[in-house]
């Protein structure tokens, strides 16, 4: 079950960088290339493996307003099933 | 055309290798070493490839270990931002040499395996190789890079299946490739050998979804199916000239890996041409891109975006003509070709790769 307290971290292997060629990030990991949404990619520059989802949300609350922990729950949620975000 | 730029470079840097696979994809007329690019020369293409909009470098071959310029070539391509994939044998590949190659940024390691026992596995890599995966195996492992172990399946492993799948498992591999073999190469000239029967195919499903399922989480399942007998062909590429590119070990320029079979092709070299303008205006990268080149049935196939009318390499080798669809489709009107394959089951003798 994740929660709110559960800490996401980048999977083995993926690693999140900048494409001056595109001029946006990427998600880079060994089936390929995905292209994070600003929002996502908001999210995973946070993913350090200590922070929880709720350490998460309240950075970002410090730079962006209306941030709810149930919305960066959802987006890791969906990086864990494209098998980006790992759990500890 | 819109043309986007290339997500991968697939750097077939030599095809000298120290096994033999009678499956292997790459030419039977092979490249020799004095024909090989040099170091200058691939620092060049990783360079340009990046600069073209390539993120992930396959180094392969061949044994890219046979290359003792690998470690440069690892450290540049790294330090362009590429994500860098070593795909070996294993073979040759110590702790000292991978501990080296993931410092200077190696991101993955892709290990082949011919079968699940000993004998199976030395008798079709044509060498004594199952107990240096193993340890090849540990060792990458040993490093915390991300381990994906590949297994080309034919009539001669497929009942092996199960024990490949515990030998992953074994292993500690994140992923598990379980490609059917493609028929290019000296696959093609092996295919009478090679090709799954009915029989394995159907018993391989059940095997490979249980797989799936208790492993899920664990460790990633990809099935790659024996396209001759499927009634649609692969996605070749994403469509040619789209998404990927290759270059030979003299420096040729393929839009897919197999390309070379293609005679009526000519082909660009990056010796004499830079890769950006190979990618976008070479006759070879443009002569089957999107869809004007299609013929029917494909041109008005409402499959024709799912599949880009498969691959254009097994066209031409089936049936003479690359711009026809793949003669797998059972819409093409070369399907019996294929069929004629499937109900004629060869002898079993293969011609080990040099």
């Amino acid at each position: 079950m994740i929660t709110a307290e559960s800490v996401p971290q980048l999977r083995r292997g993926v690693r999140l960088t900048f494409d001056h060629v595109r001029e946006t990030h990427v998600l880079l990991y060994p089936e390929g290339v995905l292209v994070p949404n600003a929002t996502a990619t908001a999210v995973l520059e946070l993913c350090d493996g200590v922070r929880s989802v709720a350490d998460i949300t309240a950075a970002l609350s410090q730079r962006y307003s209306g941030v709810l922990a149930q919305d960066v729950l959802s987006v890791l949620s969906r990086l864990g099933e494209r098998r980006v975000v790992a759990w500890t | 055309m819109d043309v986007s730029p290339p997500l991968g470079l697939l750097a077939e840097l030599t095809h000298r290798c120290p096994l033999h696979c009678p499956y292997c994809s790459n030419p039977v007329e092979l490249t020799a070493r004095d024909a090989e690019l040099s170091t200058q020369d691939w620092r060049a293409v990783l360079s340009q490839a990046r600069e073209l909009g390539v993120l992930q470098v396959h180094l392969s071959g061949g044994e890219p270990l046979a290359r003792p310029d690998l470690p440069e070539l690892v450290t540049h391509a790294s330090g362009l931002g590429c994500y860098v994939n070593l795909v070996t044998s294993g073979l040759g590949l110590t702790a000292a040499r991978l501990d080296d190659l993931a410092a200077r940024g190696l991101a993955h390691v892709q290990l082949s395996a011919q079968g699940a026992t000993r004998a199976r596995a030395d008798l079709l890599a044509g060498a004594k190789a199952f107990d240096r995966k193993l340890a090849a195996a540990a060792v990458v492992k040993a490093s915390g890079l991300p381990l994906t172990l590949n297994v080309v399946l034919h009539r001669q492993n497929h009942d092996q299946l199960a024990g490949i799948i515990e030998l992953a498992e074994q292993m500690g591999a994140d992923r598990l490739e379980l490609a059917n073999t493609q028929y290019y190469g000296w696959a093609l000239r092996n295919r009478a050998a090679l090709m799954p029967t009915r029989e394995q195919l159907a018993a391989a499903e059940p095997v490979v979804r249980a797989a799936v399922a208790r492993l899920r989480g664990t460790m990633e399942i990809v099935y790659v199916v024996a396209d001759y007998y499927e009634p649609f062909p692969k996605p070749c590429m994403h469509g040619w000239g789209a998404r990927q590119l290759t270059v030979a070990p003299d420096g040729t320029v393929l839009p897919c890996p197999a390309a070379s079979a293609i005679s009526t092709l000519s082909l660009s070299n990056v010796r004499d041409t830079p890769l950006a303008e190979i990618w976008y205006g070479s006759e070879s990268f443009n002569a089957y891109r999107g869809e004007e080149w299609m013929r029917e049935p494909c041109r008005t196939c409402d499959r024709r975006t799912l599949d880009f009318g498969g691959c254009r390499c097994q066209a031409f080798l089936l049936t003479g003509d690359a711009a026809a669809a793949d003669p797998v489709c059972s819409r093409s009107p070369h399907r019996d070709v294929v069929d004629l394959v499937l109900a004629a089951p060869g002898p079993p003798e293969m011609v080990m790769r040099r």
